[in-house]
């Protein structure tokens, strides 16, 4: 007896092939909790192993909001040894090659440096990142970037590792937490604008961070799904400090990149931002032009994730409204929440040269890739 | 009930003018005799509580043809009349006095100021105009005393809706908050949640330079405000709740709905008392004032915010007199031919506030007790 199997089709796997993506935010890990020790000075190392981190928060090891997934990421993103993003063969295979990223932003939330209550601490932890992201990612995988990831409250330091990394051409931005002590607008944080200026990388802003501040006007949501929705707010608030403090007037060559903010809720606050202007600019006069016009010179926007209202036009006017000059591609690679490019643009009705601009050309002109 | 056409040719109910008290001196014949003793031995009686977030010199505080010679914008009820109510042919308006007293740490001084500035206000304002309606000043810090002051008031049915803060003590889905909600659908009042705070950080990134700064980032606490309602199971428990919110800005809603919807249906296990999405349960439960109406003018918004949410109820004309967000008479962006003009000038108001037409004189004797 004689088993015939017909040849079955290969499964459809739409444009994949086609695809050639910058992915604006990817998240790496460390495979063991301690994979970061050795790039940390012997002080700094005896340190976190007896006192660990110290944060404005109850919990030492995790967030207040406790996730729906472990390690907030996809049930398929999980390696065979460690947790998701910690694997580079893993990430290529899944990530990478699949869906035609040709450059990848590495956005390191590990152990959040720019929120440790030690500065010193939060310094060497920043170095060590950043010596991890070259050593672990970006020397075997040419296609990903690091970014030079900073202290925001210890402007010194920040500055010295932005100079460290400056010639370095594989670090592509400057990353810092916009859940700042202060609004990021505020003055004592313009020396580390004046550095990135300086070492011509964009600011790259990854929501979050923890400041010690509830995430509202009105305290802490009881809820995740709350929690995360402060994002929007987190980024909008940033946009406002920055562009009234006059950081774009003092910094004309700043760039910054909002990432993981999504795009939807900019349209809205540059016309309030507007409207309220123009009634008492008289408190800014160290402004000269309408805050939406900082924005469209200044900000750039990352996709994910990307707002879904119920009529796909809706999607198609609002890039119109953000600018989609200013649009950048992401999918925030391995978490749960994770735009899968293959789908997420494919119901917009956008011209061809718009959705490739989306999807690359943006991040090439403003990260300088080739 | 038979209303006269505005000036946009329907009838008009305006769901926002302010008054002001002119001074805290004013409110010591509502106090009792150990309240007076204290505000005139502690000095209360001279202070003005001037809220932060509300100087009354800015441009935005006031119109310049609405500022009155002296005294506090929204002081002068004869300008009230010819500006708001006859300047554009309103048959109500819906009045806010947010005294700032309201915002003291003391729960117990709070409270008696709320109580005495509702009192002086249907005792000012309310017997002497007819076609003045009132909000209800309550002690947002304690959902306690503030259920206390509901059912106090909640006899005088000019007296159409209770004020809460965006910024608050606490975020107004909570559980502590409920008892205001169910006393509030108890008496047919909406909650009526206006721009500005107890004495928090404005954002969550804590505190900004400047008032603009902050006047934007209101925006930002009613959509956390909406967020929570409809997360922490507010409207699940009180489906007959009605939430206003007054001088919001309004046009951020749509992309707030998107992104809500979005995240509900990755995580919704997480608040299984959320059955439907959440864009339905704001059309059912949320409301807003026009003004000011955060668009760049002349840009049709308006039609595409009723286009987004998928409903034409949502949106109550107000002016937010003597605030300044337009000027002349503009304050309804929108042709008042389209056949959102009605809906939007004053149907909608009626569906949300069903004691507006209720009476125009108050009852002869308070009850003492209401039992629910």
């Amino acid at each position: 007896m004689s088993i015939v199997t017909a040849e079955r089709p290969k499964a459809q796997r739409p444009q994949r092939q086609k695809l050639s993506v910058v992915d604006c935010d990817i998240h790496p890990g460390f495979s063991t909790p301690d994979e970061i020790h050795p790039f940390l000075p012997e002080r700094w190392r005896e340190h976190v192993k007896t006192f660990g981190g110290h944060y404005r928060q109850a919990f030492a090891d995790t967030l207040s909001h406790p996730r729906m997934a472990p390690e907030v990421s996809r049930a398929d993103a999980w390696p065979p040894k460690g947790p998701p993003g910690s694997d580079l063969e893993f990430m290529r295979a899944q990530h990478l090659d699949a869906n035609g990223v040709e450059y990848g932003m590495l956005m390191p939330l590990n152990r959040g440096p720019g929120n440790q209550r030690n500065l010193g601490y939060g310094a060497a932890l920043a170095t060590a990142v950043n010596d991890w992201q070259i050593a672990k990612w970006v020397t075997p995988e040419p296609r990903l970037r690091a970014s030079i990831v900073v202290t925001q409250e210890d402007p010194e330091a920040a500055i010295a590792e932005i100079e460290k990394r400056a010639g370095d051409e594989r670090f592509a931005q400057i990353m810092l937490p916009p859940r700042s002590l202060e609004p990021l607008g505020r003055k004592r944080y313009w020396p580390i604008y004046e550095a990135a200026v300086a070492a011509k990388r964009p600011l790259a802003l990854h929501v979050g961070g923890i400041n010690g501040y509830p995430a509202t006007a009105s305290g802490y949501p009881s809820y995740y799904i709350e929690e995360q929705h402060t994002n929007v707010q987190g980024m909008q608030q940033l946009v406002t400090s920055l562009v009234l403090e006059g950081v774009f007037e003092r910094f004309p060559q700043l760039r910054v990149v909002l990432v993981e903010g999504g795009i939807a809720w900019m349209p809205a606050l540059k016309w309030r931002l507007d409207k309220h202007y123009k009634r008492l600019k008289a408190e800014v006069p160290h402004l000269k032009r309408l805050p939406s016009e900082y924005i469209h010179d200044h900000i750039w926007l990352t996709t994910q994730p990307l707002d879904e209202p119920d009529k796909d036009s809706d999607l198609a006017e609002t890039f119109e409204l953000v600018g989609s000059d200013r649009i950048m591609f992401s999918t925030d690679y391995p978490h749960w929440d994770f735009d899968d490019p293959r789908f997420v643009l494919s119901k917009l009705t956008l011209s061809p040269e718009k959705q490739q601009a989306i999807l690359a050309g943006n991040a090439r002109a403003l990260y300088g890739l080739k | 009930m038979a209303m006269p056409n505005s000036i946009f040719g329907h009838p008009a109910i305006d769901c926002d003018v302010h008054i002001a008290v002119p001074n805290t001196a004013a409110l010591m014949p509502y106090l009792d005799a150990y309240w007076y003793d204290a505000f005139r031995s502690r000095g209360i009686e001279k202070t003005s509580f001037t809220l932060t977030g509300d100087p009354p010199n800015t441009p935005l505080a006031a119109r310049p043809d609405w500022r009155p010679k002296s005294g506090k914008p929204g002081s002068d009820l004869e300008l009230l009349r010819s500006q708001a109510l006859d300047g554009f042919g309103s048959s109500f308006a819906i009045a806010n006095c947010l005294f700032g007293g309201m915002a003291l740490h003391s729960e117990d001084l709070a409270a008696v100021m709320c109580k005495a500035v509702n009192d002086w206000v249907a005792d000012t304002w309310l017997d002497k105009e007819p076609r003045l309606r009132a909000s209800i000043l309550v002690p947002q810090q304690s959902p306690e005393l503030a259920v206390e002051e509901i059912e106090r008031r909640a006899h005088d049915k000019r007296f159409v809706q209770i004020t809460l803060l965006a910024m608050g003590n606490e975020l107004l889905g909570r559980r502590s908050l409920w008892p205001i909600y169910e006393v509030a659908v108890r008496h047919n009042l909406p909650i009526g949640v206006h721009a500005g705070g107890l004495y928090h950080h404005p954002t969550l990134n804590g505190w900004g330079s400047f008032f603009l700064e902050d006047y934007v980032a209101n925006a930002f606490a009613f959509e956390n405000q909406v967020v929570s309602l409809v997360c922490e199971g507010a409207f699940a428990k009180f489906p007959d709740l009605k939430v206003v919110l007054i001088e919001s800005g309004v046009t951020w809603l749509p992309a707030s709905m998107w992104r809500l919807n979005k995240t509900w249906r990755g995580v919704r296990p997480e608040i299984p008392w959320v059955k439907q999405v959440p864009s339905e349960l704001v059309r059912q439960h949320i409301r807003l004032t026009l003004q000011p109406f955060d668009e760049p003018e002349g840009s049709g918004r308006l039609e595409r915010f009723v286009e987004q949410m998928q409903s034409d109820q949502l949106i109550l004309f107000s002016t937010d007199f003597p605030h300044w967000h337009f000027d002349g008479k503009d304050a309804l962006p929108l042709s008042p031919s389209s056949p959102l003009a009605p809906k939007i000038l004053y149907q909608n108001a009626l569906d949300t506030y069903p004691r507006l037409t209720e009476t125009t004189s108050v009852p002869a004797f308070a009850p003492k007790e209401i039992s629910p």
